[in-house]
């Protein structure tokens, strides 16, 4: 059997950093091939240059048996391949129909076109309706788009960049039994993902990358998943430790949080109520979009709400700003690294100062003092382990995890009494991600009260006290952590959406 | 008041003429816009279209191939934006701002020689006499070519939008470019081709202020039009359709207002003059408090850079 | 621009090169007296002894003494000008009608000058007469303030289309109430310089340092130390590189508007006041002369920084005393100088891609 793409010696370089360093492997026709590894580890470069986005340096790529070269999108779907992106690739203002059209190479007119997307939709149970707006549908939804956007196309070869992260557990079973059906089918997949169970669940073959080099080849299958994280990883990690302590007082409470969203296509919050005590972690889940951002602007400060809507240490906070519930120790780190905490043209010490002035007294008659700064910053960088040149680089220099792990750690420098995070480790690698729990339960065991937003629910597990989703602007009732089965976490997170079973 | 001495049909059929230089623009900019792309050299490019419209009028003698001129001198004009944003990743408002500041200045450069020329007119169609109907006739039938190119361009902009796909492909650029990119359009190349529109339309108008209108040059001579046009941009909501029904409320508070003055009401003819601007003004503000709706229609990639980074 | 056979490339720098930061005008300016000589010799004139004219003469020629004067005189309005439109572009805040808030200012300023007439009081009436120029300047900028902030209404197209009405009023203004009642029906108002309590003149004979310029220096130290030290000042910063930063470091967008948007205007304002009362001398319809316009092109020449402001704003005033030089001597065209100063925005803007990209000829040799 000759291999469906076989992949010879890929190597591109970026200035600074090499992607990918002779990359080789081969998917078989009707297989589900994993490509595993960490972020940053040159899995999404890789499946561009497949897909035509990027041009390799050096290596060659054959599919279907003869030489592939492609030089644009439109070349590698001529040629059969289809991908489904991580950061979708949709368009809010446009609607379905529109959406699918713009990933075809020759779309059949519009009318055509929409009974074709039911048909294909019913015939996956995947339901959708043609004529809404993107911007209208939930981010299970807008996956369901660009997958039917790849069907519609009948590939030979589906590319899929992390498909589960926007998912529900209940949604991830769906998706695997489309994902079944179209291999049954004949149909390729690569299957892109740093979760080691679904990787276990899915796939035939996995190759795993570290550092932008193939370390192995492994069958998910008979592998532990023990093996495939030390391949992944390439060292033992720590596993986050929580520390016994007692519980405190209640320190923030939300009372009846209703928020309308700032944004176009956003969710509104929708009567959020709930406590957190001294010493406590609270891990709210929940698929992206359903209000996670709204939630940390509410907490921080950033959005607005009535008074009585949340409560901190006694005292209705709810009409006050960032700087004003910093002053009384209630913090908050954004999920967006670049542009929300931190500016990405600034240097580390003035980033430092973004958040640190109040607390970490830089600001003296409004004057700021800069080497106080510097010296937060330095502080920051040294207990954090952040790699950098020094202060006075650009917070965009520096990776994503050591940038993260500056955020985070400007927030716990200061020593809140309560700390809402948004996505602490999100696109970090796995022993930065590690450090930074690590630190979010040691603030805990010192008697803050501590607020994890996540969309990861692994993370979620490791580190709660107890748990809570986010669904739709809704937040179900907290509940203890440990104990709690995957089945009843998917369900809090609002099942399947109205979701069926793939018709088999 | 006695509006007597304004006479309706003739009122309807010049302002269908005043509006015509700023709906050029507008519709113009609408298709730039739509692409993601915030050109604020608008006022430039009319000014620059008015021109070389003129200049290429007087030296040919022909109306016809002076709106040529005119479309190709400001398209010129609309690559170097081009160039400056797309290519070398400038900050569009400055180099819009940019845009406006030059053509200004070389406009008054290239039309130094011309200034008190007159150009041959061009005639208005007139449709084998339907213009004698009344009415119907001085509004409908006996206008100049461009007034009516100026309503086609309005129904070609709506049809390519809505319903051909590169029509498609610059809204989705527009909307979010990255997407776009991943796809595999070409974001550069279709903002290229929407500068480029828009700054023929935008240099059309002008020559049809040099050319019809006036008809001679004189510095300065678009008066702020091109902002206006960018404003009903924004009235418009990003729709062809409401630009057209913008440019001539504009137009007709022009014509109005110019009819007032010359009937000799007891209004500061200065406080007459500023209406257009102070409507515009009063306009926005209308269409932008409507709860954000404004904004939310304007396309997601408005004014922002792209850069493929790989 | 990653695929197919591509002549440039651009690669994100790590970090804003510094050198470039401060090299991109100095180039800018070098290749807009190429580009812009190649213009003049296109119009018919020496290049050469048009750039020798513009950037030379006035400064080491024979005539220097009475150009250098004027080159203060010119740069004050516009860096006092540029200087708060600088605090505005940093922050994201588009006041591009600094025209119209001269104007205004100016009318003000004149206006109360005008009402004390004859009274001699200097000291009561000219400063009334600054407070006045900046007031108005502030209110007439305040309008597209107040109209973003509550109805969310573009900056750039209000701020821009109130210069169209500030003209309007000016033009009233010097037919109407500020007209000279003693002017024999001509347009205009009074003249300031010959009322001893409201001119504006020389501080220092020959050197063109009147009070504008005095004020323009200060602006110039204020904007340095808000920028640099000030609490405000960062907050300008955030909100400009990036809004949602600023609003989770606890920036209030309003107040920054008001607060951006107030202090260009009051700025502009006082220019007007400046320039009405001393080297213009009177309200008249064309009074203004689009230093507010050219004081875009400065801020940007100046990096946005007061320093470098300072020094574009010196240039383009030479820019305008050469322009005006080389009409008289060598005949060239008053609208080139205005062709001349939008070329130099150009080349700003495209060699600013430096300072953030790295520039590669030529497509990677595949190895």
């Amino acid at each position: 059997m000759t291999a469906l793409l076989d992949v010879r010696g890929l190597t591109k370089a970026y200035p600074g950093v090499v992607a990918n360093d002779d990359v080789s492997f081969s998917i078989d026709p009707g297989t589900v091939h994993a490509l595993l590894g960490e972020n940053g580890a040159g899995k999404s470069t890789l499946v561009k240059m497949v897909y035509g986005l990027v041009r390799p340096d050096t290596g060659s790529m054959q599919f279907s048996g003869a030489e592939f070269a492609p030089g644009s999108p439109q070349e590698a779907r001529a040629a059969g391949i289809a991908m489904v992106f991580q950061h979708f690739s949709l368009f809010e203002a446009l609607d379905v129909a529109e959406n699918v059209a713009l990933g075809m190479e020759n779309p059949p007119p519009m009318r055509k076109l929409a009974q074709q997307i039911r048909e294909v939709s019913e015939t996956y149970g995947l339901p959708l309706n043609p004529d809404r707006l993107v911007g209208d549908l939930s981010a299970g939804e807008r996956q369901r788009v660009e997958i039917i956007r790849c069907l519609l196309q009948d590939p030979k070869l589906l590319i899929m960049d992390e498909p589960t992260s926007v998912l529900t557990p209940q949604e991830v079973d769906i998706l695997f039994q489309t994902l079944r059906k179209l291999q049954s089918e004949g149909t390729s997949i690569l299957y892109i993902s740093h979760k080691l169970e679904e990787i276990r669940a899915l796939c035939d073959d996995a190759t795993i990358l570290r550092l932008g080099k193939v370390v192995g080849t492994a069958d998910p299958r008979t592998s532990s998943a023990h093996e495939l994280a030390a391949m992944m990883v390439g060292e033992e990690l720590k596993v986050p430790k929580a520390r016994d302590h007692a519980l405190g007082d209640v320190t923030l409470r939300l009372d009846g949080l209703s928020v309308a969203s700032p944004g176009a296509f956003g969710t509104s919050l929708k009567d959020i109520s709930f406590e957190l005590r001294e010493g406590e972690v609270l891990g709210i889940g929940g698929v992206a979009g359903n209000g996670q951002d709204e939630l940390l602007g509410a907490l921080s400060g950033e959005i607005p709400v009535a008074p009585g809507a949340v409560t901190f240490k006694g005292e209705a906070i709810g009409h006050l700003g960032p700087v004003a519930r910093r002053r009384r120790g209630l913090l908050a780190a954004p999920e967006e690294r670049l542009g929300h905490a931190a500016a990405p043209n600034m240097s580390l010490s003035e980033n430092a100062a973004l958040s640190g002035w109040l607390r970490q007294g830089m600001v003296r008659s409004n004057l700021i003092d800069w080497r106080k700064a510097r010296s937060f910053a330095s502080e920051v960088i040294a207990s954090f382990d952040v790699r950098t040149p020094g202060t006075e680089v650009p917070a965009r220099a520096l990776s994503g995890g050591n940038l993260q792990k500056f955020v985070i750690g400007r927030e716990i420098l200061q020593a809140p009494d309560a700390l809402v995070v948004n996505q602490p480790t999100w696109g970090v690698d796995a022993s930065a991600a590690a450090a930074i729990r690590q630190a979010l339960l040691d603030l805990a065991a010192g008697g803050a009260a501590v607020l994890v937003i996540s969309q990861d629910l692994d993370e979620l597990m490791e580190i709660s006290t107890r748990f809570a989703a986010l669904n739709e602007g809704r937040l179900s009732a907290p509940r203890p952590a440990a104990g709690l089965t995957v089945e009843a976490i998917g369900l809090m997170m609002g099942g399947a959406h109205g979701m069926e079973v793939a018709h088999a | 008041m006695d509006f007597g001495s304004i006479n309706p049909v003739l009122l309807i059929a010049s302002l269908m003429v005043a509006s015509t230089p700023i709906l050029l623009a507008a519709i113009g900019e609408l298709v730039v816009e739509r692409s993601g792309v915030l050109n604020l050299g608008v006022e430039g490019m009319m000014i620059v279209g008015a021109v070389t419209g003129f200049i290429a009028t007087v030296e040919t003698g022909s109306p016809a191939l002076g709106f040529l001129g005119a479309a190709l001198g400001a398209t010129l004009l609309a690559l170097v934006f081009g160039v400056l944003t797309q290519i070398f990743l400038s900050n569009q408002v400055a180099t819009g701002l940019g845009l406006t500041l030059f053509g200004l200045g070389i406009s008054a450069l290239m039309g130094q020689q011309y200034a008190q020329l007159r150009t041959p007119s061009s005639p208005r169609w007139e449709f084998f006499g339907l213009n004698e109907v009344p009415v119907l006739g001085p509004i409908v039938f006996n206008q100049h070519p461009v007034v009516y190119l100026s309503l086609i361009l309005v129904v070609a902009v709506w049809w390519f939008l809505r319903t051909t796909r590169p029509g498609m492909i610059l809204r989705a650029v527009g909307e979010n470019h990255e997407a776009a990119h991943a796809l595999g359009y070409s974001v550069i190349g279709t903002r290229f081709a929407a500068i480029a529109f828009g700054g023929a339309c935008a240099g059309l108008g002008g020559a049809f202020l040099s050319l019809v209108i006036v008809p001679q040059w004189t510095d300065g001579m678009t008066a702020g039009r091109g902002w206006i046009a960018l404003a009903i941009v924004v009235f418009a909501s990003w729709r062809a359709w409401r630009v057209l029904l913008g440019a001539y409320l504009f137009g007709g508070i022009s014509v109005l207002q110019l009819n007032l003055q010359a009937a000799g009401f007891a209004i500061p003819v200065e406080l007459l003059s500023m209406s257009p601007y102070l409507i515009t003004i009063l306009v926005l503000v209308i269409i932008s408090s409507g709860r954000g709706r404004a904004s939310g229609q304007a396309p997601a990639s408005l004014g922002r850079t792209f850069h493929a980074s790989g | 621009m990653q695929r197919g056979p591509i002549l440039i490339r651009l690669e994100k720098r790590a970090a804003p090169s510094r050198v470039w930061a401060w090299a991109t005008p100095l180039v800018a300016v070098l290749m807009t007296m190429v580009a812009g000589g190649m213009l003049f010799a296109f119009l018919g004139t020496d290049p050469v002894a048009a750039i020798r004219t513009i950037f030379w003469d006035p400064l080491f020629g024979e005539f220097a003494f009475f150009y250098r004067g004027q080159l203060l005189i010119k740069a004050g309005p516009l860096i006092l000008i540029a200087v708060g439109l600088a605090l505005g572009f940093k922050a994201g805040i588009w006041n591009i009608g600094a025209e119209g808030q001269y104007i205004i200012g100016a009318i003000c300023g004149a206006a109360v000058a005008l009402a004390f007439y004859p009274l001699e009081a200097r000291w009561l009436i000219f400063p009334l007469m600054v407070i006045a120029g900046a007031l108005g300047g502030f209110l007439w900028a305040m309008i597209p303030g107040v109209l973003r902030t509550r109805f969310n209404t573009n900056e750039i197209l209000v701020s821009l289309l109130l210069v169209y009405v500030a003209e309007q009023i000016l033009a009233w203004m010097a037919l109407g109430p500020l007209r000279n009642p003693e002017g024999a029906g001509f347009p205009g108002s009074r003249n300031l310089r010959q009322y001893e309590s409201a001119a504006n003149n020389e501080l220092i004979a020959g050197t063109g340092m009147h009070w504008g310029v005095v004020a323009a220096f200060i602006a110039v130290i204020f904007a340095y130390v808000l920028l640099s030290r000030h609490l405000t000042g960062f907050h300008i910063r955030v909100a400009g590189e990036s809004p949602r930063a600023a609003r989770f470091a606890g920036v209030n967008p309003t107040r920054l508007i008001l607060f951006c948007l107030g202090v260009s205007g009051a700025l502009a304002g006082l220019a007007g006041l400046f320039e009405v009362a001393g080297p213009s001398g009177q309200i008249s319809i064309d009074f203004n002369v689009g230093y507010g316009f050219t004081a875009i092109i400065v801020a940007f020449l100046g990096r946005l920084h007061p320093i470098g402001i300072l020094l574009a704003g010196l240039l383009m005033a030479l820019t305008y005393i050469g322009g005006e030089a080389a009409q008289a001597t060598l005949g060239l065209p008053a609208a080139a100088i205005q062709a001349f100063q939008g070329m130099l925005l150009f080349f700003l803007l495209a060699f600013d891609v430096s300072t953030n990209f790295r520039v590669r000829f030529g497509a990677r040799a595949p190895a």
